[in-house]
């Protein structure tokens, strides 16, 4: 007799996560030559995958590194959705606490930038919000409203090193410069004509995005960041976000 | 035959340029959909320009109809999705799963052929055609492992389920090829034994033997030219069951796109061929 369908595929994920030989009913698969091809195409799969969104990470850990560190990830943590692209969602804390890359504290905020880009890449469709419509608005209106980041902005501030510099160096195949900063940086990617554009960003920048995107009224954000960084001039700010297509028109 | 649909190939990112821009008669592109089940951007944008040119052909690769559990309803959604938006020609998913509790594993994933198995992806295939509005074929997989739970023949196992839900056959010839080789039985039996009538789309690609076993081992790694001993074997269907769309696979080892044209262009030779003789017996 056969065992039951569903008996049968949960000894073989088992199985196909080495457990085989531990199962009875599929010694007589597991055994066999051909069930390495399972298990190869599966874990060379989803290290492959890594590979592939996470570029920058790999380009400065090297290959072996890389495929090492992903091995001890792809063992614990199978995809969940069926769009590769999405696979690795938690690499980047997955690294933050992996000890061996503990002498790389900015790896896991490089891993971020890596997975920002697919984010912006694939994100929804919209239409960013002009400067003249901002510019057309009375001050009280304008005050009152509400800016909503586009689908496709992604913006982080990485306190304790410059992950921006070193992952858009490396992102851009260049060489790092010789007297790299060790300074705390932001960075903003996004979608312009279906192309993932990158940025520095400041401090009260990344302050506004915030809050804006936590549904502030424009005033209250520009307080917000204003607060952050007394001497800036936030109209400034706001002009820049605006440059970059950072806001979306509806 | 279809005049629209001969010979195509898989659409590959780095070939857009040229995919575009190819007149060759009866060319079609085949895409896996999982790649474009994404909320926006250049992707779709990309896919949607190609197909206002070609044919398209959306082969899944993940629906996983033969694991114990219905499909899963989110996949099914943006899969109609994608089936409305760029109406492809032909949809296709394979014999085999890939998820189960809620994980996916990126590989197509055997199955015993008994009777319980034959419900449960009769049911899975009926949901998805429900789903889509539209009739799928299903693909023969790759076989490394004998398995002795098997309570039916691949090809009877086939046969049923398209008599069951209506659905069509997508015969890889290849598949054939390399399983017949790692399992031992004759690949052109299989082929005599297919039901002509419920063919709707054939598959061509290469392979490769195991790295540590050898030839001894077969692998479908789509990583090399069409072998031989599989052209005889397409052109052995085709004879037989008459002209059908082909896909020529190739994922791995990518050559440049006017080198896989050719090869395709062996395909539609053998295409144009069979139409013709076709033509002359009627």
């Amino acid at each position: 007799m056969s065992a039951p369908l569903k008996q049968f595929q949960d000894d073989f994920i088992l199985a196909l996560y080495g457990a085989g030989d531990a199962i009875p009913q599929l010694a007589s698969l597991s055994g066999q030559p051909g069930f390495a091809i399972y298990r190869n195409t599966v874990i060379k799969g989803c290290i492959d995958t890594l590979a592939a969104n996470f570029p920058t990470v790999q380009r400065l850990v090297g290959e072996q590194w890389f495929r090492s560190a992903a091995l001890v990830y792809v063992r614990t943590t199978p995809p969940s959705a069926v769009s590769m692209m999405e696979y690795g969602e938690d690499f980047p804390q997955f690294l933050a606490q992996f000890p061996p890359a503990a002498e790389l504290p900015y790896l896991a905020g490089v891993a971020r930038l890596d997975r920002f880009w697919i984010e912006a890449h694939i994100a929804a469709d919209d239409t960013r919000l002009d400067a003249a419509v901002l510019g057309a608005l009375a001050p009280q209106v304008l005050a009152q409203t509400v800016l909503r980041p586009r689908a496709s902005t992604y913006w982080q501030w990485f306190a304790q090193y410059p992950a921006y510099t070193i992952w858009s160096v490396n992102r851009a195949q260049t060489e790092m410069p010789g007297d790299l900063a060790w300074v705390a940086e932001g960075a903003l990617l996004t979608r312009r004509d279906g192309v993932v554009c990158w940025q520095p960003l400041d401090f009260p920048a990344c302050v506004l995005l915030d809050a804006c995107a936590a549904g502030l009224t424009l005033e209250n954000a520009a307080s917000q960041a204003a607060a952050a960084a007394p001497a800036q001039d936030i109209a400034q700010t706001l002009a820049l976000l605006l440059t970059a297509g950072a806001f979306s028109a509806t | 035959m279809d005049n629209r649909l001969g010979a195509g190939l898989g659409l590959k990112p780095q070939h857009y340029d040229e995919a575009l821009a190819c007149s060759a008669g009866g060319l079609w592109f085949e895409v896996h959909p999982e790649n474009y089940m994404v909320a926006g951007g250049p992707r779709l944008a990309w896919l949607e320009t190609i197909r206002q040119r070609h044919p398209l052909a959306l082969h899944g690769v993940s629906l996983s109809l033969a694991a114990d559990v219905a499909p899963d309803e989110a996949h099914l959604r943006k899969l109609a999705q994608l089936v409305r938006r760029f109406q492809p020609t032909l949809v296709s998913e394979h014999l085999a799963w890939s998820a189960w509790n809620g994980n996916y594993y990126p590989d197509l994933l055997p199955v015993p052929r008994s009777g319980e198995a034959l419900l449960r992806i009769a049911a899975n295939i009926a949901r998805t055609q429900d789903a889509l509005g539209c009739r799928i074929a299903i693909e023969n997989p790759t076989h490394y492992l004998h398995m002795d739970q098997h309570a039916w023949s691949e090809v009877d196992f086939l046969t049923e389920l398209t008599r069951r839900t209506g659905c069509g056959l997508l015969t890889d010839v290849n598949n054939i090829f390399i399983s017949a080789h790692n399992l031992q039985f004759d690949a052109a039996a299989y082929i005599d034994s297919l039901p002509a009538a419920a063919i709707m789309e054939i598959h061509l690609a290469g392979y490769s033997e195991d790295a540590d076993i050898g030839a001894a081992l077969l692998i479908d790694s789509h990583d090399a030219p069409v072998a031989p001993a599989v052209w005889d074997l397409y052109r052995r269907l085709v004879e037989r069951i008459g002209a059908r769309p082909t896909l020529i696979e190739r994922d791995d080892h990518l050559p440049d796109f006017s080198v896989l044209l050719a090869e395709r262009g062996q395909a539609q030779d053998i295409l144009d061929l069979q139409g013709a003789s076709h033509e002359r017996a009627a």
